[in-house]
């Protein structure tokens, strides 16, 4: 059964990324001052502070750094869903990002598998990233 | 100045913990106040300073001014802090500040929830699972289990540490529970019924995971100067440290090397000791890969080698380094706040010699590690029956 997913709160923040996302593209912010791609989106760089900030779209690639089969669900629109894969994503550009693996198998996702972004419809106007395993 | 002996912690408290249906989550806050109080030797009218924490079940905004309200205390010196299942740590170290800068004479830490009676297990799991990021993590379906089990995975992935590792911590804690009167769950369990409880989320089954249980807990302090003319015996707090890295899982920027490992510098390096000369240890146990992991970043095994501690049996009473003989929070309590309380107050019943069947002979110097959400911010405590 799928999860059934609430459409994402945009914001002053985030406004941009989710507006990407519903288009299909994992879009980051990027400090102008140093360089350093970051995610979630904010203000301040968390490096530098600086608040020159520019967007860009990232590959969507990325590696699991970390992951949990979860059997026991948070909330009732989750619980059809079980098991499922929580996992740590750190994508190519650097920022690591929380997600789901989407996999037949739950069991067989492992630590070090690369993973690419997929868009989940949630509304018409939304969609949330989630992440499938590529053959290596 | 350093904060180094300047201050005791002169009460300490509980109340009645697990299914405690006849009381609220205010009332259970009340017990434990009074029951500190009373081990203190102190009246209400010598409270001048409260700080109390969060709770998930009664709708209260402003807690501390609720709390002195229920409790008819008029104090000088009045704070909320959350710093989620450990803020019991920050709140002593900020009651120390009050004290040593004379903001504060003799301050009650108190906090307490009905976690088990006063909603259902499927509201309380909800609701702790919101320590999640609102936006960016919560569309994912993580639940609390699920965050430390991101922890936990990836120590196992590093350092090898097994499920077996992750079982004998739960056992140990269980046989220490089953010492202690108080604690909710006191039946022995063996490495294999571990193994065999449901999964929640992997790598974490039921009794990898921390209880949800009705407590209160409370604790006074007071100037080291005033500690000697009361009812019990002082404890001294030589070290105090905290470390904030982040709140959301997702930030911490290396799951493996959280906070502890500098909070723990910060607390070894004001008392003037370093692991080798710690009794006791208390170590913030929600999920079982915690307290491995504690013990790796405090400095008393290597790195990776928590687990073996635990499963030779060096973490047990009469072992190398005791570890959680009130039971922890997989068996002795978690309602919040008070769960992390518990850890500080079990490490001075330690050095007051006061534990019964779970004492650790001669304690004389031991330590409370607690921290809060996953792994973000550490608080280490070093406390002692002498100066």
């Amino acid at each position: 059964m799928p999860i059934t997913r609430s459409a994402p709160k945009r914001d002053a923040d985030n406004t941009p990324y989710w507006d990407g996302a519903a288009r299909g593209e994992l879009r980051l912010q990027r400090c102008a001052a140093c360089g350093v791609a970051r995610f979630y989106p904010r203000l301040l760089c968390p490096e530098c502070w600086s608040d020159s900030v520019g967007w860009f779209t990232a590959s969507g690639d990325g590696t699991v750094y970390s992951y949990s089969v979860v059997h026991r669900a948070p909330s009732a629109n989750f619980a059809d869903a079980v098991p499922y894969v929580v996992a740590l994503i750190d994508l190519d550009e650097g920022p690591r990002m929380l997600s789901n693996v989407e996999a037949d198998d739950p069991e067989a996702v492992q630590i070090g598998d690369r993973v690419r972004v997929r868009f989940e419809r949630v509304d018409e106007n939304s969609a949330i990233p989630v992440f499938v395993k590529v053959a290596a | 100045m350093s904060l180094r002996n300047k201050c005791a912690i002169v009460g300490v408290g509980q109340s009645r913990i697990g299914k405690v249906p006849d009381r609220t989550g205010m009332a259970l806050a009340a017990d434990a106040a009074k029951a500190a109080l009373d081990d203190a030797g102190l009246t209400p009218a010598d409270i001048d300073g409260v700080l109390a924490g969060y709770t998930f079940t009664e709708p209260y905004l402003m807690l501390s001014s609720v709390m002195c309200e229920y409790l008819g205390l008029q104090p000088t010196y009045s704070a909320s802090i959350m710093v989620g299942g450990g803020s019991a740590g920050f709140m002593l170290h900020h009651a120390m500040h009050a004290i040593v800068t004379g903001a504060a004479t003799n301050v009650l830490i108190v906090m307490g929830e009905n976690r088990r009676t006063g909603q259902t297990s499927d509201d309380a799991i909800a609701a702790i699972s919101k320590i999640g990021h609102p936006y960016y993590e919560h569309p994912y379906g993580a639940p609390m289990p699920g965050l430390y089990g991101l922890v936990a995975r990836r120590h196992m992935h590093e350092y090898g540490t097994t499920y077996e590792h992750l079982a004998a911590v739960s056992v140990n804690t269980r046989y220490h529970a089953s010492l202690n009167p108080s604690a909710q769950m006191r039946e022995l369990i063996t490495v294999e019924d571990v193994l065999n409880s449901r999964m929640i989320s992997d790598p974490f089954r039921m009794l990898n995971c921390c209880l949800i249980s009705d407590a209160g807990g409370a604790m006074i302090v007071t100037s080291a100067e005033r500690a000697k003319d009361l009812r019990s015996a002082p404890v001294y707090v030589r070290g105090i440290g905290e470390m904030h890295t982040h709140e959301h899982v997702s930030m911490a920027r290396n799951l493996t090397e959280t906070g502890a490992g500098r909070s723990s510098e910060i607390a070894y390096a004001m008392a003037g000791v370093g692991p080798e000369d710690i009794d006791y240890a208390s170590l913030y146990d929600c999920f079982s890969i915690v307290p491995i992991m504690e013990l790796e970043e405090l400095g008393f095994v290597k790195p990776g080698e928590g687990g073996d501690f635990f499963l030779g049996g060096h973490a047990r009473l009469g072992g190398q380094l005791p570890v959680n003989t009130h039971g922890g929070m997989l068996s002795h309590a978690h309602a919040g706040g008070a769960g992390g309380l518990f850890d500080i107050t079990e490490a001075a019943l330690q050095v007051r010699g006061e534990c019964g069947e779970r004492q650790v002979e001669g304690a004389q110097v031991a330590l409370a590690h607690v921290e809060g959400g996953i792994l973000s911010a550490h608080c280490t405590v070093v406390v002692s029956n002498t100066e």
